[in-house]
């Protein structure tokens, strides 16, 4: 009982906040402002509470396991949600439905929450559906917008179709070993073609949420479509869930596969950077940009997924932390500028540091991070993920990765061309935030700069692996 | 021993300046900025001075060789027991001499810009640039560990991307520094893959370590980074190519030189600093750090440093020949120089009297800084007064600006190879160690030094002489103490730097090399130099009709230099033709037929939601499927029956 306590913490906390959701959504209610107020103090004291008191163990006859790194990834997430209660403040206040909006988002971290901590397959199954059906509501939540309805439906449309898919995988599996459970399926395996048609299948599903190229197409409509702060819980807090799982599903559950994953990896990566960056390079609508940009991104973290597991894990735990600050920070200007004045077109941007000297330089900041230029915290990412994947020795992969990167940083130097040289009659008017959008702002700015210089935080990553 | 609090300084004192003018500039300091940033940076040369003065006269020598001191290491992330990055300095000869390279041209540029840059709107920026550029490269040249120096290298490569943008109202100038940063990010690739290959095969990243586990045969990593082989060179082999693109990014090697000559669409203080005298340099003073594992582990490498460097000292001379554009053509004769010093490293072999061509390199990276330097400066000077880049509007400034005139001569005269100049006793020994070790390019390096007395002095004719009386009536003043003094300073060290036996100070394995002058071998260069000295003067004294007959009559040879040989067009094919039209086409196709297509079909004309509905279920979504599903079969289908 008491190891059911301290073993399940974050998922028990969370369940709390959101029951308390529910009864504050009963009962009277309260003002949107204090009841952001609220979620934002108890998401943090979450967050702070993930470092004390965790040991490792397991529950249910091992259907639930935690460790310390189990724990950081859980706490890397839960950050990120943090870190979206502050950034679209503004949206959240005025939001007629908020505390269904929460309630959906932190559904969702629960489920994600389960999933990261999942010892066997039907219990993986059912979190990641958890974690994925809330989103597709919460992407329907622009409500007056038909293209928000749009792309919920194509989301909730497709993730039926690859849950379908990955539930036959999930049955070939047990089929082929006789059970679900994840210590004991690497023993079964022995590579044979049923083993690896169902590994194809069920790897298919996780390809399909990580919008890894072939199954990607679903990616840019949702994102567009979306309100910001879905789109960003769904290219952040999503992604970053399902690649921690894929971490120790290849590493442990799929171990005796591992020739077979390698060269899988090498094909979907090179394939996801390099579509994703053309496909970026020609977009004007910013949302889609970023899109587009994050596809490549997922790129790049499977060149990391594909080393050796220890630098693979730390490298993939550490870029996704700064992925949570990079992005998130991108998307928060983005949204910031969209909400009031529409602008979502990159020429909209022309001269925007001559009236919002701010948002332009955090946005710049973003997105040299993204584009993992040295000595922003992105550039770390990048150098450990491609370390990760030279551990292996293939260097023609890892040129091609890093050639990605180049082409990457043409289309984000387009972007911080645009703000800061282009001239411009009307530059987009001088927008106010909200004070704690521009602190999150401000903690993401000293994040992205910071993290890669403070060694220790990789360290500490890595002593946890 | 070296004092590492005094070092330190010497490097975060131009970083203090960044900081504090980058954010208190424009609110507080004003027009102060120059005089404060300037003052930082004196101290700062006093300290490298001092330091330099140590190392080489009290403390550096042991037992008649020079020490690799490692006087501050900090560990920064440790990967393993062996693999680390540290953050550290090495004060070893290579490093002490650009310490003070450094600090003195970026304070003479300093000191010009004052006066060069005074009614700028932005000028507390500029100092601050000026500052971020100082420090990253001071950074760079001390660096002890190979990651650090990539650390700095790439903030190098951003300090000189902002300050050519500088004037970002320029749209050539936009247009150039993304152009520069672009192409130069592409050779650090090749860069940072050398490093992963280097650091696997010797299993660490600090350059001591490094260096001594790649040069002694008896180590394992040495026997394995020979023995592993890639189409048909070592590991090894190749991880030192692939650190010499990165090096040939950075300073402007054919084919990767394209950057250069449009990143004279900054300031001409900065071309000055960071495109003659010290970032571009980079390339050569990073082949040198590693020179013992070029020399004794990979001689093809070394082989390729050697043809690349004279190819591309040839190339430049060629077309500085014809150019215009008076900052070009320095920036091709910066380019064609540091050819000179990476052939004169590719020559040289290691040790001893057969390190000739190292310490010849050391030498004239050195001399080069000042005498070009000077020119910069001294173009910078000229330009500030006609208010053009443009030969044609120059001629007859010998009487209007004394000093520049003069002193932009002595600059001439040094890169000419004009005996007893800095630069003749520098390329001497370039000419000496490749005559001894390759004839084949010591005929390049000696036709390239006859045509660069030839360009050289066209350019000094042109601007000076040409015509007996420039037509600018309003006549301003060549420009006050702060831009004569550094011209002056800089002639002073132009003619007199060659003196020094550099050998004794800076050789490939720290002992004392000794470097004789030979009459006898120095007749040929002296003489063609001076030929290339008499041409110009027949040609451009005065104002007549040779030049034009000369260029008809090499018709196509001579349009295609002027139009650098078309390598700008060539990476336009390749980039819009082959790769936009081959790959990029195809891919907008398909977005803008099948999926933007599709999402027009599915936006367009529908009123009510259920029609939506089915358009969906008809069309987009089914689609999304069929990918879904062809995406998961044919992987399955590949892994099952080919690549089993």
């Amino acid at each position: 009982m008491n190891d059911f306590l301290t073993l399940m913490k974050p998922e028990l906390v969370l369940t709390g906040i959101i029951f308390l959701l529910l009864f504050i959504k009963i009962g009277k209610g309260i003002s949107n402002e204090h009841l952001l107020l609220l979620l934002q103090v108890l998401l943090l004291l979450n967050f702070l509470a993930g470092f004390f008191y965790n040991k490792p163990g397991s529950l249910f006859d091992g259907m639930y396991l935690t460790t310390g790194l189990i724990v950081l990834q859980k706490n890397i997430l839960n950050l990120a949600v943090y870190l979206i209660s502050l950034l679209f403040a503004n949206w959240f206040k005025r939001l007629q439905h908020m505390p269904e909006f929460f309630m959906l988002m932190l559904c969702a971290l629960l489920g994600m929450f389960f999933l990261i901590s999942s010892g066997n397959l039907l219990m993986f199954f059912l979190s990641l559906e958890l974690a994925t059906i809330p989103v597709a509501a919460m992407a329907n939540f622009d409500l007056d917008k038909k293209r928000s309805s749009e792309g919920a439906m194509k989301m909730i449309l497709s993730s039926a179709f690859s849950s379908g898919i990955m539930l036959f995988g999930i049955s070939l599996i047990y089929g082929a070993t006789g059970t679900i459970n994840f210590t004991e399926i690497p023993l079964q395996l022995h590579g044979s073609t049923l083993e690896v048609l169902a590994f194809i299948f069920f790897f298919a599903a996780f390809a399909f949420k990580l919008s890894i190229v072939p199954f990607h197409l679903w990616t840019a409509d949702v994102y567009e479509g979306s309100p910001m702060a879905a789109t960003s819980f769904l290219s952040v807090v999503s992604k970053g869930a399902v690649a921690f799982i894929f971490l120790s599903v290849l590493y442990k559950v799929f171990l005796p596969l591992q020739v077979l994953w390698y060269n899988l990896l090498v094909i979907v990566s090179v394939a996801t950077m390099v579509i994703g960056n053309l496909f970026a390079l020609r977009q004007q609508n910013i949302k889609r940009f970023l899109a587009f940009s994050s596809i490549a991104q997922v790129g790049f973290i499977l060149v990391g997924i594909s080393g050796s597991s220890m630098q693979g894990t730390s490298s993939v735990v550490f870029f996704i932390l700064v992925y949570v600050f990079s992005n998130l920070a991108a998307f928060a200007v983005a949204d910031a500028i969209a909400t009031k004045t529409d602008a979502e077109e990159i020429d909209d941007y022309r001269g925007m540091n001559k009236t919002n000297p701010f948002l332009s330089w955090v946005l710049a900041l973003a997105l040299f991070s993204l584009a993992g230029i040295p000595p922003t915290a992105g550039f770390f990412g990048k150098l450990f993920l491609l370390t990760a994947g030279a551990s292996k020795g293939s260097y023609l992969f890892i040129i091609i990765a890093a050639l990605n990167m180049i082409i990457s940083l043409y289309y984000y130097l387009r972007v911080i061309r645009a703000v800061f040289m282009e001239k411009n009659e009307n530059p987009i008017e001088k927008i106010t935030i909200e004070p704690s959008t521009k602190l999150a702002l401000i903690f993401c700015s000293a994040g992205i700069v910071l993290i890669g210089l403070l060694s220790w935080i990789y360290d500490y990553i890595q002593s946890l692996v | 021993m070296p004092n590492t609090t005094l070092i330190l300084l010497i490097i975060l004192l131009p970083l203090a300046g960044f900081v504090m003018l980058g954010i208190f500039g424009r609110k507080y300091f004003g027009n102060t900025s120059g005089v404060i940033a300037t003052s930082l940076l004196l101290l700062s040369t006093a300290l490298a001075f001092y330091t330099a003065y140590g190392y080489f006269f009290k403390y550096g020598k042991v037992d008649g060789m020079y020490q690799k001191l490692v006087p501050f290491k900090y560990t920064w992330l440790q990967f393993s027991p062996g693999l680390s990055i540290d953050m550290g300095i090495i004060i070893d000869p290579v490093s002490v001499m650009m310490l003070v390279v450094v600090t003195f041209v970026s304070l003479m540029v300093h000191v010009f810009s004052l006066g060069y840059m005074k009614s700028d709107e932005r000028f507390p920026t500029y100092y601050a640039f000026l500052g971020l550029f100082t420090f990253s490269m001071l950074g760079l040249v001390v660096s002890s560990n190979i990651f650090q120096i990539y650390f700095f290298w790439e903030l190098v490569g951003v300090s000189s991307f902002l300050l050519i943008g500088y004037h970002y109202d320029k749209p050539s100038a936009v247009a150039a520094c993304k152009k520069a940063f672009i192409v130069t990010r592409f050779a650090d690739v090749g860069f940072l893959i050398g490093i992963l290959v280097l650091s696997y095969s010797s299993g660490t990243l600090d350059f001591n370590t490094l260096i001594a586990n790649l040069t002694s045969p008896q180590t394992n990593e040495y026997k394995n980074a020979i023995a592993a082989s890639f189409l048909g060179m070592s590991a090894l082999t190749w991880g030192l190519i692939l650190v010499f693109i990165g090096a040939a990014g950075k300073s402007a090697m054919f084919p990767l030189h394209i950057w250069l000559p449009d990143a004279m669409e900054g300031p001409t203080p900065v071309s000055a600093l960071i495109h003659a005298a010290t970032m571009v340099v980079a390339g050569v003073f990073l082949v040198a750090r590693l020179f013992p594992v070029y020399a004794i582990a990979a001689p093809s490498a070394l082989n390729l440093v050697a043809y690349v460097g004279a190819f591309s000292a040839l190339f430049a001379a060629v077309i500085a020949c014809t150019q215009t554009d008076i900052k070009r053509v320095l920036a091709y004769s910066t380019m064609s120089q540091i050819g000179y010093m990476m052939f004169a490293l590719g020559v040289s072999k290691y040790g001893g009297e057969n390190g000739l061509g190292y310490t010849a390199s050391m030498f004239h990276l050195f001399t080069h800084a000042m005498f070009k330097a000077l020119l910069f400066l001294g173009a910078g000077a000229v330009i500030h007064f006609v208010h053009s880049n443009e030969m044609k509007d120059m001629g007859g400034l010998r009487k209007l600006m004394p000093i520049t005139h003069l002193t932009f001569l002595i600059g001439c005269l040094a890169i000419a190879g004009v005996p007893p100049f800095a630069g003749f006793f520098s390329k001497e020994e370039i000419l000496l160690a490749a005559y001894q070790h390759n004839q084949g390019i010591y005929w390049i390096a000696l036709i390239t030094s006859a045509l660069t007395a030839f360009y050289m002095f066209r350019l000094y004719f042109k601007i000076f002489w040409n015509r007996e009386h420039h037509p600018l009536h309003e006549h301003h003043g060549e420009g006050g103490f702060s831009m004569m003094m550094p011209l002056v300073l800089l002639a002073i060290g132009a003619a007199v730097a060659g003196f020094i036996p550099f050998g004794h100070f800076v050789s490939s394995d720290g002992t004392r090399l000794n470097t004789g002058f030979h009459l006898q071998f120095s007749i040929a260069p002296v003489a063609l130099g001076l030929a290339g000295i008499f041409i110009a003067m027949w040609m451009y004294k005065k104002q007549n009709a040779i030049p034009g007959k000369v260029a008809a009559s090499l018709n196509g040879f001579y349009k295609a230099a002027y139009h650098k040989f078309y390598i700008d067009e060539v990476y336009h094919f390749i980039t819009k033709k082959i790769i936009f039209n081959l790959i990029g086409r195809p891919a907008a196709w398909f977005d803008k037929y099948i999926v933007d297509g599709l999402v027009n079909a599915t936006g367009n004309g529908t009123e009510d939601f259920s029609a939506t509905i089915k358009k969906f279920q008809s069309g987009k979504v089914q689609s999304y499927a069929i990918y879904f599903l062809a995406g998961a079969i044919g992987l399955a289908l590949l892994f099952i029956y080919i690549w089993k």
